[in-house]
């Protein structure tokens, strides 16, 4: 086992005891940088970038990855404490995760999302560790028809989620679609949309739109309920993770899923976003229970959480075996790993070993130390719903001000924001869905110019997408998918003839 | 007396600089922490160079305040462009510029020009080379050009970066030398573009040799030819048995066509001599540090540094070009 030893080796590298700090220090500032909602992985990352230039190279990719790994875990905090997803990745756990806060469940609901997001994350390193090679040919594999068709089993796996009418899903998807569509189109080069405003030129950010339609919505909609916190009869237990635990173990079949579901989506590179949606659609479909979901159960918060992290960390192995980046946050990484003169590509895991290997390590040991440091603290942030509305609410408002503003330094976005913000409140009051709204703001992006480039390739003829048996099965899958719904009607209709 | 010749020859340098700039009592210097703007996403080779600086600057302390790298990628690099031009007299915000200086606006008819900035100085160009993969047939652009020539049109794919940018121009030059269209693909990064080939999905790419020099290194592309007059400088192998320097230009291949990059820094229109001064003299010594000469041969850049008169000069001429290729390529807002 010649993985193992180059592992053992990777230990010896990054068990010190400064990196271990190091460890520490960054996914308390990670978890940090993932509570602030629009700061994001990303930006933290680049913004801590230089100044990691006079560390060790070893200990500075440790320090920055354990960034990357608080992010994901904070994500989910105040995703499930305000309905604000603090990260892309976190929207699906809103669906099920704030419900729970609302019953009082908040620590259930953290303590859930930590544990699964740990799960996701090992298993991605597990597969880092031993099949890197392997899997790095596969997602060579992927150019735009396969891309698309993976976009394409997203959206299918997620229909039929809705309790709304079919119309209001399919009006609030295609103002989505209309939203991604805004700004510069990369297959043409020209600008969509935009009617002169130079404000329009970056389109619609997925972020600031989730923050306005979930955050400042939410606020909205409690202020009418005469400023009264549902979460408040949180009660803090400090047992609460175990008694989680004993529940989770109930969900192994949606736990194992989701990790496939991410470890394939990272790879790809799909990303954590997408995948998180099809975890959660999936583990809806698979459900005995499926109106529970949407209502808190904890299911509900497991299936996305270990996605995004499974996806989160493969999406570290197509940068440094191919040096594409699965995600923003593993492009700025990238960026880092060339200013130290690490050049990734398929000759790195030999030229720099002990660099891989320690990095590798750290990724164990980095979501180890994550886990114990966010467990402690779950009683801490479940007891931040105790505070009077009064009182978190406009911190609340400047916490998501703050976070639409970093996006992009742009104060119209902050406005942009509060715009978002009062049609979320609308929504919700009419009852139109957001998540079909969400989900095509942020996939219809990806899925149009994925599209696109297949059809500049194949020259117009749609055949591409049955081209080869990994597309064709995909396709195939995506449209079994999208008909399940219809097959118990169907059976129903049938029967009743007879 | 080491310490004191530092301070005599510091004070000397002042005082020379004080004349010199007839009457102003001190060089000007930045008073808070400086943004720097790039005009595309984050990973990308402008992105890559700016982050870069960044840190040679933190690290060498060539400046008292801190260089904060910010993306602004927005309608093809507009948005980043457009907030310097806004900055009117702003000396804390410059900006890294690469060839969408000229064709986003020639593209989108977004209002705005490289006279509504301050040029700063040029930096670097950036080469592109041909590349196909490894395991096709093609040893020479020779036989690529002429299996180009010989298939039907729209056989032959070309995946790059952007539309109506630089890579597709490069495509419409290609176009024109054979006769035969092929097929642009454009993709979001030069990362993309280069595993489009590694992957087959594609048959050639006109990559920037840092996007994909780690490809060639592990044997998965090779480069045909470099667009440029003459060859690469760098000797060292890359490979076992290549080096940059052993890739011919294309023009000696037959296929003429000539074209580099852009990667200067400009700054917000208004600005005064001195403040221009202090970022040339800035990037001066940042080009003086052992880690950029690395950069340079890692990523085999050309290394023409300019400023000043000579810089706008080059600059005129090249968006002239540009129009030109644009124009015949098409590409124009309409």
């Amino acid at each position: 086992m010649e993985e193992l030893n180059n592992l053992l080796h990777g230990f010896s590298v990054a068990l010190t005891l400064p990196n271990l700090g190091f460890m520490v220090l960054g996914i308390t500032l990670g978890i940090l940088i993932g509570v602030l909602p629009g700061l994001g992985g990303a930006n933290g990352i680049a913004i801590l970038l230089p100044l990691t230039f006079s560390m060790d190279q070893t200990s500075a990719i440790i320090m920055l990855s354990c960034i990357y790994w608080g992010a994901l875990f904070g994500g989910a905090i105040t995703s499930i404490l305000f309905n604000i997803p603090g990260e892309p990745w976190s929207v699906a756990t809103t669906f099920d995760g704030f419900p729970l806060a609302q019953q009082g469940r908040a620590g259930a609901a953290l303590t859930a999302a930590f544990t699964s997001s740990f799960v996701g994350a090992f298993f991605a390193v597990l597969l880092i560790t031993f099949l890197a090679p392997l899997v790095a040919k596969f997602a060579l594999k992927f150019g735009a028809a396969e891309m698309f068709a993976v976009q394409m089993l997203t959206f299918c796996s997620f229909v039929g989620m809705s309790k709304e009418p079919p119309a209001k899903t399919l009006a609030v998807m295609a103002l989505g679609f209309a939203m991604a569509a805004v700004g510069m189109d990369t297959v043409t080069g020209t600008l969509r949309m935009t009617y002169g405003f130079p404000e329009l030129l970056k389109g619609f950010d997925f972020l600031i739109a989730v923050i306005g339609l979930f955050g400042i919505g939410e606020i909205l909609l409690t202020m009418e309920e005469g400023l009264a916190f549902k979460g408040k009869s949180a009660k803090i237990q400090l047992n609460i993770v175990l008694q989680t635990w004993k529940e989770l173990l109930r969900y192994w079949r949606t736990s194992i899923r989701s990790v496939l579901v991410g470890c394939w989506m990272g790879v790809t590179p799909g990303g954590a976003t997408p995948a998180s949606f099809m975890a959660y659609g999936l583990a809806r479909r698979g459900a005995k229970d499926k109106d529970s979901f949407g209502k808190g159960n904890v299911e509900g918060v497991v299936a996305p959480e270990t996605a995004a992290h499974a996806a989160g960390t493969s999406a570290l192995l197509p940068m440094l075996t191919l040096g594409i980046p699965g995600s923003p946050t593993a492009a700025v990484l990238l960026g880092g790993l060339l200013i130290w003169g690490l050049q990734p590509g398929p000759l790195l895991f030999q030229e720099k070993p002990d660099f891989v290997w320690g990095l590798i390590a750290s990724m164990y040991l980095g979501n180890i130390v994550g886990l114990i440091v966010v467990l402690t603290t779950v009683p801490w942030w479940a007891a931040i719903l105790r505070i009077p509305f009064s009182v978190i609410g406009p911190v609340i408002i400047v916490i998501c001000a703050i976070g639409a503003y970093t996006v992009h330094s742009s104060i119209f976005d902050v406005i942009m924001m509060l715009v978002f913000g009062v049609f979320g409140y609308l929504f919700k009051k009419l009852r139109y869905p957001l998540a079909p709204l969400v989900l095509a703001l942020v996939l219809g992006d990806m899925a149009e110019s994925s599209f696109r480039q297949s059809m500049l390739l194949s020259q117009g003829s749609l055949s591409i997408f049955w081209a080869n048996p990994l597309v064709a099965g995909l396709m195939s899958l995506s449209f079994v998918m999208l008909l399940w719904p219809i097959v118990p009607a169907l059976k129903h209709y049938l029967r009743g003839r007879d | 007396m080491t310490k004191f010749g530092k301070w005599a020859g510091r004070a000397l340098v002042t005082a020379i600089a004080t004349i010199g700039l007839t009457g102003a009592v001190q060089a000007w210097e930045p008073t808070k922490p400086v943004e720097f703007v790039v005009p595309a996403g984050t990973g990308g080779g402008a992105d890559q160079m700016a982050r870069f600086i960044q840190g040679i600057v933190a690290k060498n302390k060539l400046m008292a305040q801190p260089l904060v790298v910010v993306n602004k990628s927005g309608g093809a690099g507009a948005e980043g462009f457009l907030e310097v031009k806004g900055a009117k007299g702003d000396p804390h915000k410059i900006i890294i510029t690469l060839s969408n200086l000229f064709t986003t606006p020639l593209a989108t008819g977004v209002p705005f020009n490289w006279r509504d900035l301050t040029p700063g100085a040029m930096l670097a160009l950036d080469q592109f080379v041909l590349w196909v993969n490894a395991d096709a047939p093609y040893k020479t652009a020779k036989e690529y050009i002429d299996d180009v020539k010989a298939k039907p049109a729209n056989t032959f794919k070309m995946a790059g970066t952007g539309s109506k940018q630089e890579d597709q121009i490069i495509t419409a030059m290609i176009d024109k030398a054979t006769g035969k269209k092929m097929t642009y693909v454009p993709f979001k990064g030069g990362g993309d573009v280069a595993v489009q080939l590694v992957g087959g999905h594609v048959n050639s790419t006109v990559n920037n040799p840092i996007e994909a020099e780690a490809h060639w290194r592990g044997g998965k592309l090779r480069p045909l030819c470099i667009m440029d007059s003459e060859k690469l400088p760098y000797n060292e192998k890359v490979t076992a048995t290549q080096s940059w320097a052993d890739i011919p230009t294309c023009k000696s291949a037959g296929v003429p066509i000539e074209y580099l990059m852009l990667r200067g820094i400009f700054l917000a229109p208004g600005v005064t001599q001195d403040q221009v001064d202090f970022y040339v003299n800035l990037f001066k010594k940042v080009r003086e540090t052992p880690d950029w000469a690395e950069f340079m041969k890692k990523g085999a850049f050309k290394q023409t540094f300019m400023s000043g008169k000579e810089f706008s000069d080059w600059l005129g001429k090249t968006e002239a070009m540009h129009y030109g290729l644009m124009k015949e390529a098409g590409f124009l807002a309409k």
